[in-house]
């Protein structure tokens, strides 16, 4: 079998101009800082970028911190379009948006991260009943089912998706820890290219086979170094 | 201010029962959770992908892999449990949250809400708020009762017959909580039910833009120091 194990820059050599990137995370818990930088080194640009949120800005949890996940590529100005459910935190959004610079299109959390997993998972989309009567259901479909509406929203895929593990073994079995298992957990698979980047690497077989909650089917490149967050 | 907010999460803290699972906003509903009555206790799901948060971490405490859905580093209770976030969304489409506390910009009188967006000025994003209006079983609007212009110095009622922002749902809203009343939303529109001693029934008039049931049984705000 074919090693998955890549370095950060062997994984990200084929997304190009107008690709489009699943990031998991939420507020940059869970996002893979070493593909958002192997993307900023390798200056690819006109991006879309699905993600719960625009990452982190400057400065967030001290005057010291750097901006981070996705936070990265706003500053870098990559960003064409972003698919996100709350982007309150970083105002280069909604500057973006205002001046006309860059596209964003909000969609509730829950039914991104069903949108997410519908197209992960080979549905044809999934109802919901958020967002009835609001802007967030305009344009959608809408169905009534034994009396009650429903929004339906459509599968959402990517060319490739940037997923983060505290541990995985090299076929891409993968545990994430705690509150960063987020998006991570729908989001691999989501797309024609998955990538983990992962804090500690394992050898297959070595832990305990339900120590690692997800599936390494839905994983096609690994990539050790993801550093544990600084205080 | 302080001492309004402090009053309005109290009075919103006496709405939870013992067992209940609660989401909880950023902010204001926050501080709803310090002030639980005796013997009541409650299960907090975060939004971000986990039911058992106990609060803010101490500083030199915190572990990196476990934030709030505000992005700060929280604790969590022995009985936690941590998960991705289309289980956590179907926590609480599911009806699994019995109760949840919200700020609001503005609330109608069909229980119309809407908190995510100004358009034209402030640009946020409706995160989970659309999910959890929708879902959880009682939705609780802890706000103060108008917005202060902080340049004109002029107030202005939240509480309105129509909302003219962009909602965040459709008559969802079960309860109002500001620091001058308590307003049950109902079928036949708002129910005053409870006003603070330091108001009279008719500030609380004047300062809503919207038609007022007077409950029969109208009582004092109830919170008990």
């Amino acid at each position: 079998m074919a090693s998955k194990i890549k370095t950060a820059q062997e994984a990200i050599a084929g997304i190009k101009e107008g690709m489009s990137i699943m990031v998991g995370g939420f507020m940059a818990a869970g996002t893979p800082e070493i593909l958002i930088d192997a993307i900023l080194e390798k200056g690819v640009k006109n991006l879309t970028i699905i993600c719960n949120d625009g990452g982190l800005p400057k400065g967030w949890y001290n005057e010291y911190d750097t901006a981070r996940g996705v936070g990265k590529l706003l500053e870098a100005g990559v960003i064409d379009h972003i698919i996100a459910s709350h982007v309150g935190l970083t105002p280069l959004v909604g500057k973006g948006v205002f001046d006309g610079t860059m596209k964003c299109t909000l969609i509730p959390q829950g039914s991104l991260a069903e949108k997410i997993r519908a197209g992960n998972f080979g549905l044809g989309g999934i109802l919901t009943p958020t967002g009835l009567g609001t802007v967030a259901a305009d344009g959608k479909m809408q169905i009534e089912v034994d009396g009650k509406m429903y929004v339906l929203e459509k599968p959402l895929r990517a060319d490739y998706s940037f997923c983060r593990a505290s541990i995985c073994d090299e076929f891409g079995n993968f545990l994430c820890n705690k509150t960063t298992k987020n998006f991570n957990y729908l989001m691999a698979g989501a797309a024609d290219h998955n990538i983990i980047a992962t804090e500690k690497l394992v050898k297959v077989g070595e832990l305990e086979p339900d120590t690692l909650q997800h599936s390494g089917v839905l994983v096609d490149m690994i990539v050790e170094g993801e550093k544990p967050w600084q205080i | 201010m302080a001492d309004l907010k402090t009053r309005i999460a109290k009075r919103c803290a006496k709405e939870f029962k013992d067992g209940y699972v609660a989401n909880l906003g950023i902010g204001l509903p926050t501080m709803v959770g310090g002030y639980l009555p005796e013997g009541v206790h409650i299960t907090l799901q975060s939004e971000n992908g986990f039911t058992g948060l106990e609060g803010i971490c101490d500083r030199g405490n915190e572990n990196v892999d476990i934030i709030n859905a505000g992005g700060q580093y929280a604790k969590a209770s022995a009985r936690v449990n941590y998960f991705d976030s289309a289980t956590s969304f179907g926590i609480i489409r599911g009806g699994h949250v019995d109760a949840t506390v919200l700020g609001a910009m503005q609330v109608d009188e069909k229980g119309n809400l809407a908190n995510w967006i100004i358009p034209g000025k402030m640009y946020a994003g409706m995160g989970g708020a659309m999910d959890l209006v929708v879902g959880a079983k009682e939705v609780i609007i802890s706000m103060v009762h108008q917005q202060l212009n902080k340049k004109t110095g002029i107030s202005k009622p939240k509480i309105l017959k129509e909302c003219t922002l962009p909602l965040t749902a459709v008559g969802v809203v079960d309860l109002i909580v500001t620091e001058m009343c308590v307003i049950e939303v109902t079928e036949e529109g708002l129910l005053l039910t409870e006003v603070h001693p330091d108001y009279t029934v008719e500030d609380v008039i004047a300062a809503t833009d919207a038609k007022l049931i007077i409950s029969p049984n109208l009582k004092p705000y109830n919170v008990s120091e």
